[in-house]
């Protein structure tokens, strides 16, 4: 088992004609994913690796059997592209891009809210089930199957920690980069609940950094609902107060947002929380 | 992208919410003149908190008052931001003092509005003391502001008559124009009743980054240093700080830890490749540059390229992993470049490198 994915997937990449998309779509392909469509608008018709393209999300759903959306449409478009994928129902809808302005962010996360669509990202790189299926930009080859649940609010962060992971043998059951962004779709807490759900997962690694409160959130969450063993990480122990710290959702304003803050609520809802990100793999080998 | 306050006031006027007749000058005998009623109000516009504490603002009864205290103001630092403007306005005899604000409600995923009838002081002091002063909610994007909306607000603050009338209109036009203007945060403290009106005294407005682009009338963001200012005209997010060691890498969280990592080895850290290395290595002081990549979206072939482009000036470590890693390498490796795979290795020769030189 995973969440929110699996190998039935059927993928569906906005943007697949664009520099990124183009790429990835030939890395998810190789990867094992079923990308079943694209969706360029002006250059339906065409075939991209195999995929074949078309002009809008409704037209490329009934000859294909997508899914899922990827998006890695430009930013000032994205908006568009999401709200087409959640009205066409796909789920879940994960967007790459980063940039987007936060009023745009706030309108697609309430259209999903209301048409009861998973919403990944943005400013994410997506999610991977080791051997089955991968959406989004992760490398492949960092991967193995396995018992834990990795969420995260940074990509490069997870790569370095799953590669840690899967060096020492320890697999995962699916590894979730929530996005950098203030606002953001799927939370700390909703991906919780789902890894606690999920009988192939043992453990999972929280992976946190400064700006905003999710980690405190999540951390009541844990206190009251997860009984799995949570090991945490968060980036920004240095980082000085009102400097966005490259995402736009990392930044400590005033007393709000700490990596302090976060640790504590953390360490006190029973989670091993790791100094250095090179740690986690170590702490994660202690409890599964 | 903060806005000074008589920028943030110019918008206000733009969607009718009453402000203070004022005008800005840069040099103190502009004070003559003006055609304000005495006495008056001189106001530092920097975007730094805590002006008032800091000697920023002044009220003046005569000319001779308002041209001394402008030449003091203009020029002076508070908190390391020097004076360049000022705003001069009438100053009004405030009655009851209010507080009304948009932000971006990140947990609860909409703008939520804070309202209070504690305004004119700090709000979270307020909501630290009195938290039953403060009144929230949150607003339906498709749905919006609408004038019951803030109605109900107005009365659970414990408003009446005019005045409730006043602030149905001042807060459904805020709201308005946060979401045309893109605002990740517009306040109004004090929103004060003078005269019998409510007027908005003072005003903050945050625009979202993201969303500059839709605004092409802005003006300069004067928050960015040159160097991040530059960084920002490339695409790169760069933050100075202090330290004799500039950090490059691939992604946010990444490198706040690769910081993280390096004060925890004992060394002090300063942060498309090649116009990253150019930007970081003009700062002063800079001895040298680690460079963390782990490649995902960003390709490990094409970093490689850039560095070896770039050539940096200081002694440089590179750790090089991910999508494409193995062409990266080759690149580095032909050009005499070793890079490590390994961070926190990688690290510790990177705070050993800057404390040698």
């Amino acid at each position: 088992m995973s969440i929110l994915i699996g190998k039935e997937t059927r993928v569906l990449v906005q943007g697949i004609t664009g520099y990124q998309g183009d790429f990835h779509t030939a890395r998810m392909l190789e990867f094992g994913t079923q990308v079943v469509a694209g969706v360029t608008p002006g250059k339906g018709g065409i075939r991209l690796h195999g995929v074949p393209v078309f002009e809008t999300v409704a037209e490329a759903i009934p000859p294909t059997g997508a899914t899922a959306a990827c998006i890695f449409v430009p930013a000032r478009f994205a908006k568009d592209a999401a709200l087409e994928a959640i009205e066409a129902q796909l789920d879940p809808v994960v967007v790459i891009t980063e940039g987007l302005p936060v009023h745009d962010v706030l309108q697609i996360v309430e259209f999903a809210r209301r048409q009861n669509v998973r919403l990944v990202g943005p400013n994410c790189p997506g999610l991977t089930v080791p051997g089955q299926c991968k959406i989004g930009i992760m490398p492949n080859h960092l991967f193995m199957p396995g018992p834990v649940g990795v969420i995260s609010r940074s990509g490069t962060l997870t790569y370095e920690i799953v590669a840690a992971l899967t060096r020492q043998g320890i697999g995962q059951s699916t590894a979730l980069g929530l996005g950098g962004d203030p606002v953001v779709g799927i939370s700390f807490t909703d991906a919780l609940r789902m890894f606690q759900n999920d009988p192939q997962t043992a453990a999972m690694i929280l992976i946190g950094e400064i700006g905003g409160s999710a980690e405190e959130e999540a951390a009541r969450f844990i206190s009251a609902h997860v009984t799995k063993p949570v090991v945490g990480y968060i980036a920004g122990r240095t980082a000085p107060p009102g400097k966005r710290m490259g995402h736009a959702g990392a930044v400590i304003s005033g007393t709000e947002g700490t990596a302090g803050s976060k640790i504590e609520a953390l360490q006190a809802a029973g989670v091993k929380v790791a100094t250095l990100a090179g740690e986690v793999a170590g702490l994660v080998r202690e409890v599964v | 992208m903060k806005l000074h306050e008589y920028q943030a006031k110019e918008l206000f006027a733009k969607y009718a919410i009453p402000i203070q007749k004022g005008v800005v000058i840069d040099r103190p005998e502009q004070v003559d003149g003006l055609a304000l009623k005495y006495p008056l109000v001189l106001k530092a516009q920097v975007l730094v908190g805590g002006r008032g504490k800091a000697g920023g603002i002044k009220l003046a009864a005569t000319a001779g008052e308002a041209r001394r205290h402008a030449a003091t103001i203009l020029g002076m630092e508070i908190k390391g931001e020097k004076v360049r403007r000022l705003l001069v306005a009438e100053a009004a005899e405030l009655g009851a003092e209010y507080y009304v604000a948009f932000t971006v409600d990140r947990a609860a995923r909409r703008m939520a509005v804070i309202t209070s009838a504690a305004g004119g002081i700090d709000i979270e002091e307020v909501a630290r003391t009195t938290p039953d002063q403060i009144v929230r909610g949150t607003a339906d994007p498709f749905l919006g502001v609408q004038s019951y909306h803030t109605r109900q607000l107005g009365r659970r603050t414990g408003l009446t008559g005019s005045l409730l009338s006043d602030y149905v209109g001042i807060t459904t036009a805020l709201y308005r124009l946060c979401v045309a203007e893109d605002a990740e945060l517009a306040e109004i403290n004090p929103l004060a009743v003078v005269a019998g009106r409510l007027l908005a005294v003072d005003a903050k407005v945050i625009i979202d980054d993201n969303a500059v682009y839709r605004h092409p009338s802005l003006p300069k963001n004067e928050e960015l240093t040159e160097l991040e200012a530059a960084a920002r005209a490339e695409g790169l997010s760069y933050v100075e700080l202090e330290g004799d060691l500039a950090i490059i890498g691939n992604g946010a969280g990444l490198v706040m830890s690769t910081l993280d990592m390096v004060a925890y080895f004992g060394g002090r850290p300063a942060e498309n490749m090649k116009q990253a290395i150019e930007i970081v290595v003009r700062k002063p002081g800079v001895r040298g540059l680690f460079i963390n990549i782990f490649g995902g979206i960003t390709r490990c072939d094409d970093i490689a390229r850039g560095i070896v482009d770039a050539r940096p000036p200081v002694g440089m470590v590179v750790r090089l992993t991910g999508t494409n890693e193995e062409e990266g390498r080759r690149i580095l490796q032909a050009a005499g470049i070793h890079a490590y795979i390994d961070p926190e290795e990688a690290a510790q020769r990177a705070v050993a490198l800057a404390s040698q030189q």
